[in-house]
């Protein structure tokens, strides 16, 4: 299967291996599954940036929470750039542009002998507070994330999400509203959202988000008053032995602590989720939450074929979720489309 | 219709009978006139729509997206009315009309009344383009049928007795002379309005209850200050019939005279009788032998019977107390009084298919008990205990009714949560979990888990038991369902001791399932204080 590249055959310069995307003339790995000699990585998540590879390039954002989060150790060598700074690597120039998606996201531009490749990496259209918005880069192919591409995950505007939170702390004012949030990018954008509404009382946050909390924060994310939980001082308690403290209060927490025995110094905890997949109530129901909030850090089905109308490729390339609707639907548009079956990607925390 | 959509959103995710009752209180608090009103209609089941058909929607879908990414998304959300609820785009979403408002409740339902069938299509078609994902949805669960938010009848009265601040029979009494969108209901539980008389209508009147006797209770009871009865094993029923009217009430003031035409039948009069539902089959001597209770299980729970099933399993309600006769109200006379108008009456024209419960006569509580000890042999529930100066009241009051059953214990539990089984039964929620009530100071009761048990159900009645479980589930925890708490569990079990390990402090010896309450509201289940009374350690 050894066929020379050639920039006319995109399949051939850019090829799927078990460890992910690879560019052949540029001898890199985007976003690669496996340690691998040199990566490209579009965003700190931990399904894309993974420790153990020789050399990494990606954006200075994304660099530093690569650090926070897997220590510099876990990699030879860590190279941040600028959003649109071209550095060859091999034969190819590479471009790190705004996904949208967290702090530091990035697509990458692939420049070979006059064909260009976009990889979305994850990306979303509306705006977030927390990062530039998503640029969108003409191209030949544009190699897209598939996470919510079906009709039904519509993502309604953000801040009627954040009024249903806010609605639900008045119609139960005595119970803690656990929000269970990823640590990166969902955490700071649902800070910044409740802030945007008006909201301005403290928010508690369990210790396992301070981290990225304090790291946005150095890159001149505003949060107001967070705290964390175990900050909360001289413990008062009801005769529920809960923590009046945080009776009506706002406390964010990963996901996996929503339901775990670290909830029970609250006041009968409200389980609140945001994610994308609250869209759909099976889903929900499964997570066990009572209020779901639709907030994706994703493009949804609308935001998806906008962006391939935007980038006018000739051929889409889908990575990982729900690849059959958007190929269908963007075959239906006229522009070839195929699925790429990668492996290793996380498609829980959206 | 958007604020009602939100409701039934959030019902559908809240768990908690009280966190279920704030919602819908807080809702017809602010809910404008007659929106509330439909809306409590649609809640208690009450709101007759004409329904659109299933197909309707998936024409509707493929239409919009097309059969391919139509089906996608069906498979992928597994609901044909909220996959069309979440993938609609206005269909003019660029021009003009975009800006409808959205209908109201009100006019949704009032308008559909008066559609004809074929323009039904359209007219959804006009609100789906101007409601979001969350109308939508609750418009299609509307038309098509069951909402499915996890909230009975019983409990939405409850909500508008909690906003009048007044007791659920109250509201109950009155319900049955009551239409949508219940107007005149709103007006008296805000204090505009005195409350709606029910007078002679035949509607359902509160039952009286009775407690569970301990053993301890006898030493304070005097024997001549009680009667004693038979305690059937059979359905509670209210007969309520007059000129023009039969209705047979549940305990719970569901309708089932349309399942027995045969007493129907026998209802040539004007009154409104408290006995027991029962199947029983006539004797050579002219009385019946009464059926187990399972027999007239065969009859529960359908909305029609047959001439066979009549057969098979005749029906029979043995009576015990009278509430009115003959247009006048015997609730504030004492039983015996009660009793004597009851005997005369039923004395002056027996009826085929009906008899009184006979008394059971004693002298001290000691020959009563030994009569009791042969109840188990007679294929008898137990003895009820009635005072004979009690007024007839609605509710469970303690002291004037006790119900004595016979020595296998038992307590009706919550069914809390379901677990598959193994083997045969590996895709069958087959082991359950059930739990009592334990008070809350200053808040509604909690259900605690008491027990489980896997067996004590036929394998027909495991189907059934499966598929409540399926369609009630709130929660998974892998293998495990939560349920939301609907389904009365009758527990029979050798005995019950004190617990460290469990949240309840109490763990049951041998419990099984000995009869599934399907009839029986949740918030009739027992205390976890009448478990722990039975206690001997």
């Amino acid at each position: 299967m050894n066929v020379s590249p050639s920039p006319t055959d995109p399949r051939s310069w850019l090829t799927t291996t078990p460890k992910g995307l690879y560019c052949v003339p540029g001898g890199f790995f985007v976003d690669p599954a496996w340690p691998v000699e040199k990566a490209v990585v579009t965003h700190g998540h931990g399904d894309h940036a993974r420790p153990g590879h020789g050399a990494v390039l990606a954006t200075r954002e994304t660099i530093e929470i690569i650090k926070v989060r897997l220590g510099a150790e876990s990699i030879g060598s860590l190279q941040g750039v600028g959003y649109g700074e071209t550095t060859r690597i091999g034969e190819v120039d590479v471009r790190l542009i705004p996904a949208g998606h967290i702090l530091g996201s990035a697509q990458v531009v692939l420049d070979w002998r006059g064909a260009r490749i976009v990889i979305s990496g994850d990306f979303k259209r509306r705006s977030d507070p927390t990062c530039p918005p998503f640029e969108p880069m003409p191209c030949d192919v544009f190699v897209t994330e598939a996470t919510f591409a079906l009709p039904v995950f519509r993502h309604p505007p953000d801040l009627h999400e954040i009024a249903r939170l806010l609605g639900s702390l008045r119609t139960f004012p005595d119970r803690t509203h656990l929000v269970g949030v990823y640590a990166l990018g969902k955490c700071q954008r649902v800070i910044r959202l409740l802030r945007a509404a008006g909201y301005d009382r403290r928010i508690w946050l369990h210790g396992g988000l301070m981290a990225m909390c304090e790291l946005y924060q150095r890159h001149g994310v505003e949060f107001g008053d967070i705290a964390a939980v175990n900050d909360a001082g001289p413990i008062r308690r009801n005769d529920l032995f809960q923590h009046e403290t945080f009776k009506n209060a706002i406390v964010l927490c990963p996901p996996s602590a929503l339901s775990d025995r670290w909830t029970r110094r609250f006041s009968e905890p409200l389980p609140v989720a945001a994610s994308g997949w609250m869209r759909v109530r099976a889903r929900a129901r499964q997570r066990g939450v009572e209020l779901p909030l639709v907030i994706s850090d994703h493009a949804d089905w609308d935001e998806l074929l906008q962006t391939v109308r935007d980038v006018q490729p000739k051929m889409v390339w889908v990575t990982h979720g729900r690849e059959d609707a958007l190929v269908h639907q963007v075959q239906a548009m006229g522009i070839g489309a195929e699925a790429l079956h990668l492996a290793g990607r996380d498609e829980e925390e959206s | 219709m958007q604020r009602f959509a939100e409701l039934l959103d959030s019902l559908a995710f809240q768990p908690a009978r009280n966190g279920k009752l704030r919602l819908m209180t807080d809702y017809m608090r602010s809910a404008p006139d007659p929106d509330r009103g439909y809306a409590l209609a649609a809640l208690t089941g009450t709101l007759e729509l004409p329904n659109a058909k299933p197909a309707l929607l998936r024409g509707f879908g493929t239409q919009r997206l097309g059969e391919t990414l139509f089906m996608l998304s069906y498979d992928y959300v597994g609901d044909l009315a909220e996959t069309l609820a979440l993938i609609w785009e206005p269909a003019d979403a660029v021009g003009v009309g975009h800006n409808r408002p959205p209908p109201s409740l009100s006019e949704v339902v009032e308008t559909l009344r008066q559609a004809s069938k074929r323009e039904t299509p359209q007219l959804l078609e006009r609100w789906l383009d101007a409601l979001d994902a969350t109308g939508r949805w609750a418009l299609l669960k509307l038309v098509t049928g069951a909402l499915r938010v996890g909230v009975s009848a019983r409990l939405a009265k409850q909500a508008a007795a909690d906003l009048g601040k007044v007791e659920i029979d109250v509201v109950e009494e009155v319900w049955h002379t009551l239409e949508p969108p219940y107007q005149a209901l709103f007006d008296w539980l805000e204090g505009r309005a005195p409350r709606p008389d029910p007078g002679a209508a035949p509607v359902f009147r509160p039952v009286m209850l009775a407690t569970a006797l301990e053993d301890s209770d006898l030493a304070g009871l005097d024997p001549k200050a009680y009667c004693a009865e038979w305690k059937w094993d059979g359905i509670r029923v209210q007969l309520v019939a007059g000129p023009g009217y039969h209705r047979i009430f549940s305990r719970a003031a569901d309708e089932a005279a349309s399942a027995f035409p045969d007493i129907v039948e026998a209802m040539d009069f004007n009154a409104v009788l408290d006995g027991e539902l029962l199947v029983a089959h006539p004797t050579d001597d002219g009385s019946v032998r009464v059926a187990p209770f399972n027999d007239l299980q065969q009859r529960l729970n359908r909305k029609q019977t047959t001439a066979k099933l009549m057969q098979e399993h005749p029906a029979h309600v043995r009576l015990y107390d009278a509430l009115m006769i003959d247009g006048e109200d015997l609730r504030a006379l004492p039983f015996d009084d009660r009793r004597a108008r009851l005997e005369a009456w039923y004395a002056a024209r027996p009826r085929p298919r009906l008899d009184l419960s006979p008394l059971v006569p004693f002298d001290s509580w000691d020959e009563l008990a030994a009569v009791r000890a042969g109840t188990r042999e007679a294929g008898i529930e137990g003895l009820m205990l009635k005072r004979r100066d009690s007024p007839y009241v609605a509710g469970r009051p303690k002291g004037p009714w006790f119900k004595w059953k016979r020595s296998a214990l038992t307590v009706d539990c919550v069914l809390m949560y379901a677990q598959r089984g193994h083997g045969k039964r590996s895709s069958f929620y087959s082991d359950y979990t059930f739990g009592c009530w334990r008070p809350i100071e200053g808040g509604t009761p909690e259900l605690v888990p008491v027990g489980k048990a896997y067996f004590g159900f036929t394998d027909a009645e495991l189907m059934k038991l499966d598929k409540w479980v399926r369609d009630h589930t709130t929660n998974r925890f892998g293998p495990v369902r939560e349920v939301a708490p609907g389904l009365v569990l009758e527990i029979a079990f050798d005995s019950v001791h004190r617990s460290t390990r469990h949240k309840s402090g109490v763990a049951m010896r041998f419990p099984r399932v000995h009869r599934i309450r399907w009839d029986k509201p949740p918030a009739e289940a027992d205390a976890l204080a009448t478990l722990e009374r039975m206690i001997v350690d």
